[in-house]
């Protein structure tokens, strides 16, 4: 297992030198899927093999582990180093300060702190498994689709820009390996370090085109995660410090023991307090969502892979963990808090907006809030629901965006207002985009079962307004969701006058979107199995209750739903095929010329007629609501970071 | 668990004859108000059975299949309602029918009934909040989502500990009624300015199919209605089976004595009651339960 788990984190960095150096397209072009394949293979095996070996967690240590820790204090100062350059390169170096900080710190700490114990670096539990298998087949099906979508980005549609995709496709694999080594670390100072790179490498691919837009939103990113990394740095210096160790299941036991012995004051919430600090930046959250809306300025692969397989689930992943020690205290409160808000606030903004990416960004800030939510309540059905909506989004939102990219390359525009009729237009990119929204938030698909399981925690959460407010805003949140995604669905099924024109989707993206439905539609169907063999387990290991979440009887209901979902139309599409019927144009007052595109003109004339969506910008509107939202939401992470922080000394 | 399966497929039988009588009376009840003399009480059935025989003309043959689901979807609401099972499921699958209704009216590209399709979607929006704080209400009453255990468990009728919740609940009503004043996706009257609206281009037997979701719709929310009168005591169903009857007629009230709100205010009335109303008495009732 040691190997396989060395492989695993190891093998896609050094995989990363490949495409830096070949700079053939088809040679590379190999070489990325060999090691794309290679990573699938690897990860699925290794999740194959601790399934079948009953799934116990394990602790180890990786094969010379002083070695690695040795490169990982190096691997720091080196990040550190190329912040500072990069930052008075662009003549931003103030930003250098807040990597300067961290890492010396952190340094220092490791090199003349007090003794820590020697424990284990890595672990590997049931988390870590539905983890690895997202980044390891979501993110290397990205890889796959990136390469075809790089080439069309460049000979096609970006002329104008420096080709420099053998530096994107080795950050992808750099990205892979730092993802890894996340979610197995269990030793702060290794996860501080993975934490870094995904950092690191985001703001290189957000700022991957150099254009002045570029720069700017990928320093907006850069800033936002160094600010989060803080976050683990203190986490880390309060554990040597105070606690002696910088093990993050050691920090969690201290946080939930105190609870229970009555420890007065929060100096044992502190260091999660910080840690989830860090996961909000990195999950995106209010005030920090600027950066993940920035990052949209990148080609379409990279916000795929931040968007779905890697970046922000790494916040989650991180609020997940800690979720055991924020059940009913102020962390949680303000991590449930900031995460219900982001979750309407989010939706709302969603409405106003018409571009499909910028759509799609605003849906993962709202979907993640959802998940940070559920975290924050810490209940066995909230995090059974959190890693639920997890797997979902991870998939659905890698496919939406593949597939927004491949109709933006095909149609030239992304707006969601231009998809006008796509279904017959594009009958396969269409179904492509429906599963996506489907999987989105479909009754019954992943937004329902998370949302009732939601629901019902937070109704029994402790604190009475956290409780009224959570329920309110998980109440208002999926009403705006619902608005957005079916007046993107309408705008799909919709009629088009428009001639059909050629699909210029490459085959590798095709084959890389028809895999990602095929396990949406897999992930329907064994969603009761995976409830109980996976999610089960997982949840009666990190609470140690044996009850299964979701009662019999809804599973039941969930399945008839979600067979009704796909049946019931079918049926009776088969049903209505061949009935028949005398085909009308539609009612224009009676200013149709000829068929339901065109209508007479005040000068007489055919005049094309276009049907646009409600987008409600004088009530929703980015203007009218971001800045509010940063500001209430800055205000909610002020004043409880302040209780705890004076609570604990 | 019989018990249940008779309510349930009774529901299935009997929803369209009773909705389309209260139907019928409203429309006479209107008429007095409005002193005309007013149809016949059976004159939605004559309407419902005009439609169905009506040659079959569509501007995209798709929308009956659709239009199918949507009433299927209803049916299968209702069924999860009357045969007592958990009720936030019955509000999920409520809006997963409504959206089939929404894709329906937009597959025409029709002018008037891609209006009233997004007129509809603000009403959705306008209402699902209050849906889903109800079914969260009755949960912190009685601890359960499950509509037979809310009766059986419940010693005294809930509307004891969720006023503000029904106060806000007949308020969405209004809206899911498609009564005035906020009749605004779409109007009884085809002279009107989103002429049908979301039903502009359903014609024959679609229009027939969603005139019959709709009853089959209204059962379910007068349901709700009632759930908060019943009790485990069954003398409670007359009270329920009066309180349904009184907020019937307010509804015809209302409808006879207002006229069309833009959707703007129609949004903002229909948020500020829910988080005023149900709002305050969730924030009381979490108070009061611990």
């Amino acid at each position: 297992m040691e190997m396989l788990v060395a492989a695993l984190i190891c093998l896609p960095f050094l995989w990363a030198i490949l495409p830096a150096v070949i700079h053939n397209s088809k040679c590379r072009a190999f070489f990325v899927y060999l090691g794309c394949g290679i990573v699938i293979a690897l990860s699925v095996f290794t999740a194959f093999k601790w399934f079948m070996a009953g799934g116990q967690t394990t602790s180890f240590d990786l094969p010379y582990r002083e070695v690695f820790d040795e490169v990982i204090l190096v691997g720091d100062i080196f990040l550190m180093c190329l912040i500072t350059y990069l930052s008075f390169k662009y003549k931003k170096g103030v930003i250098s300060l807040l990597a300067i900080v961290q890492t010396l710190l952190v340094a220092a700490l490791e090199l003349f702190g007090p003794e820590v114990k020697e424990l284990p670096a890595l672990r590997f539990d049931w988390l870590t498994l539905v983890m690895i298998l997202i980044i390891g087949v979501v993110g290397s099906l990205i890889g796959i689709y990136a390469v075809g979508y790089m080439h069309g980005y460049h000979i096609h549609h970006h002329k104008e820009l420096t080709d420099r995709r053998s530096f994107f496709l080795a950050m992808i694999f750099v990205f892979f390996g730092a993802m890894f080594g996340l979610v197995f670390s269990q030793s702060l100072i290794w996860m501080y370090f993975f934490w870094e790179i995904t950092s690191v490498t985001s703001f290189l691919l957000i700022g991957y085109t150099r254009t002045e837009e570029a720069i700017n939103n990928s320093f907006k990113a850069l800033w936002m995660n160094l600010l989060g990394g803080c976050g683990i740095a203190a986490a880390i210096a309060i554990g040597i410090l105070v606690f002696k160790t910088v093990n993050l299941y050691d920090l969690i036991d201290i946080a939930i023991v105190s609870k229970y012995m009555g420890i007065p004051g929060t100096l044992c919430l502190l260091p999660i307090a910080c840690l989830a600090f860090a996961a909000l930046t990195k999950s995106a959250q209010f005030p920090f969502s600027g950066w993940l809306l920035g990052a949209m300025v990148a080609p379409t692969p990279s916000s795929a892979l931040l968007h779905s397989a890697t970046m922000v689930k790494a916040g989650v992943y991180l609020l997940i963990r800690i979720s055991m020690a924020m059940a009913d205290n102020y962390v949680g409160n303000m991590v449930a808090l900031i995460g219900g808000f982001t979750f309407l606030a989010a939706s709302c903004l969603a409405i106003s907006v018409s571009d499909g990416k910028k759509v799609l960004a605003y849906s993962t800030i709202s979907n993640l809030g959802l998940i940070v939510a559920c975290t924050g309540c810490g209940y066995e059905e909230t995090i059974w629901a959190a890693v639920f909506l997890v797997i979902f989004h991870a998939v659905s939102k890698s496919m939406l965006f593949q597939c927004v990219g491949a109709i933006e390359n095909t149609t030239g525009s992304r707006d969601v207002e231009d998809m006008q009729g796509l279904i017959s237009l594009f009958p396969k990119l269409a179904v492509v985009l429906m599963i996506g929204i489907a999987g989105m938030f479909l009754a019954p698909f992943g937004m329902l079962i998370s949302k009732w399981a939601a629901l019902k925690a937070f109704i029994d959460t402790s604190s009475v307004y956290v409780s009224t407010l959570m329920v309110l805003f998980i109440c208002f949140g999926s009403a705006t969701t619902m608005f957005y995604w079916t007046k993107w669905m309408s705008k799909i099924l919709g009629a088009s006058g428009k001639e059909k024109s050629r699909d210029l989707t490459k085959k590798n993206e095709y084959i890389s979107m028809f895999f990602h439905a095929i396990m949406m539609v897999a992930l329907i169907l064994g969603f009761p199995w995976l409830s109980a063999n996976v999610l089960k387990p997982m949840t009666n290991e990190m609470f140690g209750t044996d009850v299964q979440v979701i009662s019999y009887q809804n599973i039941v209901i969930m399945i008839v739903l979600l067979v009704g979902v796909f049946v019931i139309p079918f049926i009776n599409y088969l049903m209505t095929k061949n009935s028949k019927a005398k085909e009308v144009i539609t009612y224009m007052g009676g200013a149709n010329c000829g068929d339901n595109f065109n209508f007479v003109s005040s000068t007489g004339d055919p005049k094309e007629m276009h049907i646009s969506n409600f987008y409600m910008e004088d009530i929703m509107g980015e203007k009218k609501l971001f800045t509010p939202a940063i500001m209430i939401s800055t205000f909610i992470i002020i004043v409880y970071m302040i209780i705890v922080i004076g609570g604990a000394f | 668990m019989t018990e249940r399966i008779i309510i349930a497929v009774l529901y299935v039988i009997l929803a369209p004859f009773v909705i389309g009588l209260l139907d019928g009376f409203d429309r006479k009840i209107s008429a007095r108000m409005q002193g005309r003399r007013g149809p016949s009480v059976l004159q939605p059935f004559f309407d419902l059975k005009k439609l169905f025989e009506k040659e079959f003309l569509t501007a995209n043959k798709s929308q009956l299949f659709m239009i199918r689901s949507y009433l299927v979807f209803i049916v299968l609401s209702g069924i999860l309602f009357f045969g007592g099972f958990d009720i936030l499921l019955v509000v999920f699958s409520l809006s997963t029918a409504a959206m089939f209704l929404i894709l329906a009216s937009t597959s025409t590209h029709s002018p008037y009934s891609a209006q009233g399709t997004h007129r509809e979607l603000v009403q959705i929006m306008s209402c699902e909040p209050m849906e889903l704080l109800v079914a969260v209400g009755f949960y912190l009453a009685t601890k359960t989502f499950n509509v037979n255990e809310i009766i059986a468990g419940s010693a005294i009728s809930n509307i004891v500990y969720l006023p503000g919740f029904f106060v806000g609940f007949v308020f969405i009503l209004t809206i899911k009624f498609r009564k005035s004043p906020f009749d605004i996706a779409t109007s009884h009257h085809a002279h009107q300015e989103v002429i049908k609206g979301v039903t502009s281009e359903m014609v024959g037997k679609e229009y027939g199919m969603v005139t019959l979701a709709e009853w089959y719709e209204n059962a379910i929310l007068l349901g709700i209605v009632g759930l908060f009168f019943l009790n485990s005591n069954p003398v409670s169903i007359v009270g329920a089976i009066i309180a349904i009857l009184v907020v019937w007629f307010l509804e015809i009230l209302i409808d006879n004595t207002s006229a069309r709100v833009k959707w703007q205010l129609m949004l903002k009335l229909a948020w500020g009651v829910t988080i005023i109303a149900a709002g305050m008495n969730l924030f009381l009732l979490e108070i009061i339960m611990g």
